[in-house]
């Protein structure tokens, strides 16, 4: 053990008693410009702390005003396309269903005319019987017994029975022409029903996009006020899209890997199964991920073609003779990749099968040929129908994609704001645990040398508050 | 992103040109014809069998006998690049199959046994096949027996070459002193170290066969 340091070396509890005395004396003489060092120290780091934590929270304040700002305008836009889209509608149903209304009401009118004049005809009386009924009645009054009144009146019984007879036919027979008119009148009635019903549906339909555009512009007005309340509902509605577009994007990811599978391998008889872009990518992968990507790209342009889409202004204000070329190349191109991932997927089944009868001619036990027959065609026929219908499939992805993009412009905003006022809070942390640490450094300082800080009370009897200042005081002062 | 975009092309272009040899794996392997270890032919069919069912488009493979002088092209039975397209790949590994079954069917035992020459042979062959592995497999009981004509005291290079050996069965003698085994693979161990290989491997267990073309 080295003992230079010690006074006395052979009684080092002496030789560290009087060094700690006159460590304790340098400590007290050296204390004002050591208290002084100590909080200028903390005022340094606390300083620039509070000032980073200042700007930080000065920079969230302007990324939420951008922000809010971009939110409100596309959820302006928004609002702004679906009630146009409303009012399309609107206007489509009037077009199609009520305008010829007036004229179906006037013809409405005038057949309801039509059948009240006929049913009135079916009501008519028959007519009242003949004036000979009264001289009928005076012969029949006449006495009995008189044999000629009595032919007479046998004679007029059967005549009146006879015309009885005609007139009752005929009355009959006008009866049932007006029922035959009133039967015509059937199909009319029922068409009348008919028609009159969707005329109902119709107006109950408008009343609906009514409804749905006065909902959509009471959103709308709570936009263009711009308070808290559109600002949440924005929110929260963009952070449901991001979830489900990221979602409906995962989803879609497995779709793609499920292709590249399909293709990867018989990729390999196009450009080669020993190629390696890195030492474990080969360029048979990295062919079949360009072909998806390709086809997915082709989905993109395709809907973005029919205006489903909106990620690229140049197509979206093309005329529609130019879009239309677009839409069909798209098409076009996406069905011929769908139709190679279909071979593709067939020429895989046939690799896999060549490979697994290499295998078994090499096995040392000849293994028994396997004949599936039709059943064993399913796995290829499966494979050649999604190979076909995957790059289809992917085609859609464009729709949450910009979903996801859309919205991811919001919650990333929302997230860096987050995140920078979480760095503000630290550094403000940071602030003060540095001017807390200096003060308990002082009072830790003045702990060690505390004898003479006794000595020095007794002997000045000065009070200490008039002698330094307050460390609070100066600090706040600097801050 | 225009910056990002062009470093990523310039990437994708460059490891484009990189050779695909490197990836490649080349293996040669060395079947001992001499004395009574020309019996153990039917195993080397295994072997090669395996290796063709286990080498992938890219890859090179050759198979050479060990005979009384060895340091010649002459000893290769088959060779062959397998084509990078793997339909094809599969049509040459048929006509592997095929000239091995030919040549071990017509084995004729040989009188001495030089593993040396068919080493330097065997990785003269490998760099220049140019793969990014190199492998060689002996199959032999690694007793070396030469005339006394023939020259192979001298250092060997097997730079960036693994050493696999294969089915070293013990001999008579091996038998009555067990040392004399396990000092001759030390011995060959010690020189393929020398000579600069990057491994060396004893396989016996031909159920364990994945493990010839595995990284250490």
């Amino acid at each position: 053990m080295n003992k230079a340091w010690m006074v006395w070396p052979e009684n080092p509890a002496v030789s560290v008693l009087v060094l700690a005395v006159l460590a304790m004396l340098f400590l007290y003489a050296a204390r004002k410009p050591m208290h002084g060092l100590i909080q200028s120290l903390g005022r340094t780091a606390m300083g620039p702390l509070r000032l980073g934590a200042r700007w930080l929270n000065g920079a969230a304040d302007r990324m939420a005003y951008r922000n809010r700002a971009v939110l409100l305008a596309h959820g302006r836009q928004e609002v702004e396309t679906r009630i146009e889209r409303e009012f399309e509608r609107i206007g489509a149903l009037v077009t199609r269903e009520l305008q010829g209304y007036p004229t179906l009401q006037r013809k409405l009118l005038d057949e309801i005319t039509r059948v009240e004049e006929d049913y009135r005809k079916c009501g008519e009386v028959p007519p009242p019987p003949p004036d000979w009924v009264e001289a009928v009645t005076a012969m029949s009054n006449v006495k009995n017994g008189n044999e000629m009144v009595m032919r007479v009146l046998e004679e007029i019984q059967r005549s009146v029975n006879s015309i009885h007879d005609k007139a009752l036919t005929e009355y009959r027979k006008a009866y049932e022409s007006r029922h035959r008119i009133l039967e015509g009148f059937m199909p009319f009635w029922r068409s009348l029903d008919k028609t009159l019903g969707r005329v109902d549906r119709n107006i109950g339909s408008l009343h609906q996009s009514a409804a749905a555009v006065d909902a959509q512009m009471e959103k709308y007005e709570q936009i263009v006020a711009g308070n808290d309340k559109a600002e949440s509902m924005l929110t929260v509605s963009a952070f449901t899209q991001f979830a489900i577009a990221a979602l409906v994007l995962v989803v879609a990811a497995g779709g793609a890997f499920i292709n590249f599978k399909l293709i990867a391998l018989p990729m390999s008889e196009m450009v080669g199964a020993g190629d390696y872009i890195t030492a474990s990518l080969r360029t048979s992968e990295v062919a079949a991920l360009v072909i998806i990507l390709v086809e997915a790209s082709m989905g993109l342009f395709l809907l973005e073609a029919l205006r489903i889409t909106h990620l690229f202004p140049r197509i979206a204000n093309l005329n529609d003779r130019m879009r239309h070329r677009i839409l069909w190349i798209a098409l076009t191109l996406l069905v011929t990749l769908a139709g190679v991932e279909a071979a593709l997927a067939l020429m895989r089944d046939m690799l896999i099968a060549d490979k697994q009868a290499l295998l078994q001619s090499l096995a040392t036990a000849p293994q028994p040929a396997v004949t599936d027959g039709w059943v064993g065609r399913i796995p290829t026929a499966g494979q050649m129908l999604l190979g076909f219908m995957l790059p289809f499939a992917l085609a859609f992805i464009a729709i949450p994609l910009e979903s996801l993009i859309h919205s991811g412009r919001t919650v990333g905003g929302v997230l860096a704001t987050s995140l920078v006022r979480v760095a503000a809070f630290v550094l403000r942390l940071a602030g003060n645990v540095a001017r807390h640490a200096s003060r308990v450094l002082v009072n830790l300082y003045d702990v060690a040398i505390v004898i003479p800080l006794l000595v020095e009370r007794l002997v000045v009897k000065v009070p200490r508050r008039a002698a330094a200042p307050d460390v609070d005081e100066a600090e706040r002062t600097h801050a | 992103m225009k910056k990002i975009l062009i470093a990523l092309s310039t990437l994708l272009a460059l490891a484009g040109c990189a050779d695909p040899r490197e990836h490649s794996h080349a293996v040669y392997m060395l079947i001992d014809t001499s004395g009574t270890y020309a019996q153990e032919s039917a195993k080397a069919q295994l072997i090669v069998n395996y290796l063709l069912g286990t080498l992938q488009p890219g890859d090179s493979l050759a198979v050479a006998r060990v005979k009384s002088r060895s340091f010649s092209e002459k000893d290769i039975i088959a060779k062959a690049t397998f084509d990078s397209r793997p339909s094809q790949a599969n049509a040459q590994k048929r006509a592997f199959r095929e000239a091995i079954d030919n040549a071990l069917r017509q084995v004729m035992p040989s009188r001495y046994t030089d593993i040396t020459g068919a080493m330097i042979q065997g990785a003269e062959y490998l760099n220049e096949a140019g793969a990014g592995r190199k492998t060689i497999i002996v199959f032999s009981d690694m007793q070396e027996e030469l005339d006394r004509v023939t020259v192979r005291d001298f250092p060997i290079s097997l730079q960036n070459i693994r050493i696999v050996a294969v089915n070293v069965v013990k001999l008579g003698t091996d038998n009555v002193d067990p040392r004399r085994y396990l000092g001759r693979l030390d011995d060959w161990k010690k020189r393929v170290e020398a000579a600069g290989a990057t491994e060396w491997r004893v396989i016996n267990d031909l159920e364990r066969l994945d493990t010839i073309l595995a990284r250490s």
